[in-house]
């Protein structure tokens, strides 16, 4: 089965969304759509014995053959992995959205056609082999993220989070774009097998750092990572089903499987493993400590995505040591990708869970406020199970899979302190010593959460609504995250063998070439290691702030509002908006002349610049005809008219002079030989000075304030430019004539061939008759232009009308 | 010859250039007549100002002795074709005159909320 048509089927599916949402009123039109998540999740669990033997399977449609733009499906451990989490939440998401979204009041047509296009651009993107079909579906979840985020578009903030983060995503998404056209070049091929194959040979390409710096711009942005996290709590403007789905478990995770997808090409680099630990793990601790300055439930949520996104990110940066390190497969350096796809799955597990339980809390009291929330354990006792297990997962208490995967996040950590290549000798202890800082604040964040929210005193006239339990429908879904939480806490080796290792071999291919080389076992219990104590430590200290919390978390408050990044943000939108509305404001003034000053200014520059920078200059006094009398005295009446106009006070001198001017040059033709010219010359000149009189002279009104021209320095000096300018290459031009002119032709077949004796006219007519043939319509076109601007007059009103 | 008839030119040039950038609308035309007047000199200086004999074919004038045809049939083409342009312009602006009452250009101004 071509198996790659299946990322397809929700898009196909999100067609009949519309129908089945007008026809069938009476069903909640997601238990419709809840059947292709089931059906998908079910295909790809078939999948899982044959990657976990170490197997792929490839499928693809040629899209654009000539351009090597295929969409190919290719399943091995990593996307296997991200499918199944895609299709298995997608399906609990859904089916907690049945219970969420009330079937009357909301626009669901809208809200499951976004969400079938949001997971068939997921799945194609953890599966595409093919660099510009994995970024047509990575633009494909920034779009449909943020039609999901704008889901209520008559809400301000709604409409803010969604262009927020449709900025600075789409911004990250043509980073990467032109990173993966830059690893095109470099390899020659867009398949990523193909470019992961031939991946030593890249790394001493020149484009390579840019390509790595690109992507990693894309991972960034998508998961939002430190700078770019900024656009996560905004989004929780969204509907929850969407938050716990796009926001925590898949869309987020979509920059750490490009990271885990193309560590293989760029381990060698340290500036990848540098950039990638070294930011993840800021983004850890920052994300931690400003969760406790969060007041919404979902905006605390949001930050801790943020901070365990960044514990993923900088095990995958950890996870390319191996590459660098022999015989590393039996050393504690094969922690580090184990770890990061084993909380990767965990966090999908209790953040799902959690931002229902936040959901469920919203929809049953009215409100997210922490501050208003309180004592809900006795009304909400089932909530508050889950939301338990959750947080404590979260935190990273046994017996919950948090535990494992952060006692495994620690062991990586430690191990970077023993890497002493990229300078990590010196600087290596940091990372211990920040991912233990930051597992404190998560530790203190988790518990904030749950029992702020659900222990405490109970504040019913805070409330909008009374609290009470929520419908066993709305429970489903998270109560079964919860029990995957539990369960894998108990079973991680089987998991481990399933999903784990067939995606660490993708991850770290010069390590194992199958997942069964990965002797990797989960234990709970490993002994009084540094691990131990640390968490240990993790315990005491948390526990400690937490207890005093009220103490300290007003400190939070005294942060500056103005340098935060969202202040940051939001200047730099205000300042690209504004500064471009000025910029064009100070160019753009209106006046003609400003205009013209530009292309003026330009064209000598242009000019003047090609003649100096080519040394194209020169004269050549050879073959000049020699200088006559008459010349010079026509010449001399010429500037001399020339002179009047620019003079005169009068208009009429000003017509007059033109007509001068015109007939000193019907004067020059005389003299130069062209009759032809000569007598056109004349008879123009008189019926332009006679218009020029018509026109200006009878309007009486305006002849009545004349005055001289104003001298003006700047308009001088752009005029001398021009006039100097044009004798310069008058002068060039002519004295470096590269071929004879072709007129010998003319003048000697001009009787012969065409029967005259008049050698212009016969160009005129017969050689170069088309010139002559369009020489007259313009003539025409201006002719019935000038009759329809005289003749047709709609009164200003009627003018007005036209317009519209 | 060339050279003082290309320094001529470039004078026109300026000359036309510095009475476009004015504010007067009339001035403006003037302006662009000068320009095409300057234009055609250097169409039939730079091809040449050595002829002999005006382009007719005459009875004992040897071939090389005219001038060059074929810039004057260009100059002839542009002449007709600059007066088109110059009298729908001259019209133009008579009409601009007529509705709005005005020949100075900063009051000829587009405003922003025009629509």
């Amino acid at each position: 089965m071509s198996f790659v048509f299946l990322i397809f089927l929700p898009i196909l599916a999100a067609l009949f969304v519309p129908l089945l949402f007008k026809k069938m009123r009476q069903i909640h039109t997601g238990w419709f759509v809840l059947i292709v998540p089931v059906i998908l999740f079910v295909y790809y669990a078939m999948l899982v014995p044959t990657t976990s033997e170490g197997g792929q399977l490839v499928s693809s449609f040629q899209w654009i053959p000539s351009l090597d733009i295929a969409i190919v499906a290719y399943i091995d451990g990593l996307s296997l992995l991200f499918s199944l989490l895609i299709t298995g939440i997608g399906a609990l998401v859904v089916l907690y959205s049945i219970f969420y979204l009330d079937k009357n009041r909301e626009q669901l047509h809208n809200f499951y056609v976004y969400l079938m296009m949001f997971m068939t651009a997921m799945l194609g993107v953890v599966q595409s082999d093919n660099l510009i079909s994995l970024y047509f579906f990575w633009e494909l979840t920034s779009i449909s993220s943020f039609l999901l985020i704008g889901y209520w578009y008559t809400r301000d903030r709604s409409r803010f989070g969604a262009l927020k983060s449709m900025m600075i995503t789409v911004f990250g998404g043509l980073m990467m774009l032109g990173g993966f056209v830059l690893l095109g070049i470099m390899g020659n091929t867009y398949s990523i097998r193909e470019l992961i194959a031939q991946a030593p040979e890249m790394a001493s390409h020149s484009f390579f750092t840019w390509a790595l710096i690109l992507i990693l711009l894309g991972a960034f942005t998508k998961s939002a990572q430190f700078p770019f996290y900024i656009w996560l709590p905004d989004a929780m403007e969204a509907p929850t089903p969407v938050s716990a789905y796009l926001h925590s478990a898949t869309m987020v995770k979509a920059g750490l499987y490009l990271v885990a997808r193309f560590t293989p090409i760029f381990a060698v680099s340290g500036t990848w493993m540098w950039l990638v630990a070294g930011v993840g793990l800021f983004t850890m601790f920052w994300g931690s400590f400003f969760a406790l300055k969060q007041k919404d439930l979902k905006a605390i949520l949001a930050f801790s995505t943020v901070s365990q996104l960044g514990l993923i990110m900088s095990l995958l940066g950890a996870s390319a040591a191996g590459y660098h390190i022999g015989g590393a497969a039996d050393t504690v350096f094969k922690y580090a990708a184990f770890a990061a796809i084993f909380h990767l799955i965990n966090h999908a597990t209790f953040k799902g869970s959690l931002f229902m339980v936040a959901g469920i809390v919203d929809h049953e009291t009215g409100t997210r406020d922490i501050r208003k929330l309180g004592g809900l354990m006795g009304l909400m006792p089932i909530t508050f199970t889950i939301a338990m297990i959750g947080s404590f997962s979260m935190a990273g208490l046994p017996p919950f899979n948090g535990f494992l995967s952060k006692e495994m996040f620690l062991t990586a950590m430690l191990s970077l302190t023993e890497f002493n290549l990229f300078s990590m000798d010196v600087w290596g202890v940091l990372f211990p010593v920040i991912a233990w800082i930051g597992s404190v604040f998560t530790f203190i964040y988790s518990f904030f959460f749950v029992f702020h929210t659900f222990a405490g005193k109970h504040k019913p006239d805070l409330l909008p609504k009374k609290a009470h339990e929520a419908p066993i429908g709305m429970l489903v879904s998270p109560a079964f995250l919860a029990l995957l939480v539990l369960v894998i806490f108990f079973i991680p080796n089987q998991v481990g063998d399933w999903l784990i290792k067939p995606a660490v071999v993708a991850i770290q291919p010069f390590l194992y070439t199958a997942p069964a080389d990965v002797n990797i076992h989960v234990s709970a219990w490993h002994g009084l290691q540094p691990e131990f104590w640390m968490t240990l430590g993790i315990f005491l200290v948390g526990g400690l702030l937490f207890w005093k919390l009220h103490k300290w978390q007003r400190a939070y408050d005294r942060f500056p509002d103005n340098f935060t990044l969202n202040r940051l943000y939001d200047n730099l939108m205000y300042l690209s908006d504004g500064g471009a509305n000025r910029f064009s404001a100070l160019y753009m003034t209106g006046f003609i002349r400003s205009y013209l000053v530009y292309m003026f200014s330009f064209l000598i520059i242009i000019v003047l610049g090609a003649l100096v920078l080519n040394d194209a200059f020169s004269i050549n006094l050879n073959n000049l005809a020699p200088v006559g009398f008459y010349e010079i005295v026509i010449l001399l009446a010429l500037i001399g008219s020339t002179v009047t106009i620019l003079a005169s006070k009068s208009r009429l001198t000003a017509i007059i002079a033109l007509g001068a001017v015109g007939y000193s040059i019907a004067l020059f033709f005389v003299i130069f030989r062209a009759p032809d010219l000569a007598l056109t010359q004349l008879v123009i000149e008189t019926i332009s000075v006679a218009l020029f009189l018509l026109a200006f002279y009878h309007l009486p009104q305006l002849s009545l304030k004349e005055e001289r021209m104003k001298f003006k320095l700047g308009n001088a000096i752009i005029a001398l430019g021009v006039g100097v300018t044009v004798t310069l290459v008058a002068l060039s031009s002519h004295s470096q004539k590269a071929l004879p002119s072709i007129s010998q032709f003319y003048k000697e077949t001009v009787y012969s061939e065409a029967g005259g004796g008049n050698i212009v006219n016969v160009i005129l007519v017969d050689y170069r008759g088309f010139d002559t043939l369009f020489e007259i319509a313009v003539l025409g076109i201006a002719g019935i232009g000038i009759i329809t601007m005289i003749k047709l007059r709609l009164s200003k009103k009627e003018g007005q009308h036209e317009n519209q | 010859m060339e050279i003082i008839m290309s320094v001529a030119i470039g004078f026109l040039f300026m000359a036309a250039v510095y009475l476009m950038l004015s504010k007067s609308l009339i001035r403006i035309i003037i302006g662009t007549g000068l320009l095409s007047h300057g234009a055609h000199l250097l169409l039939l200086t730079m091809g040449g100002l050595g002829g002999q004999a005006p382009p007719v074919v005459a009875d004992g004038v040897s071939v090389g002795d005219y001038a060059d045809p074929l810039p004057q049939a260009l100059i002839l083409t542009a002449i007709v074709i600059s007066f088109a342009v110059t009298s729908f312009f001259l019209v133009v602006a008579y009409r601009s005159y007529q509705e709005l009452g005005t020949d100075n250009m900063e009051q000829l101004r587009g405003t922003d909320d025009y629509e």
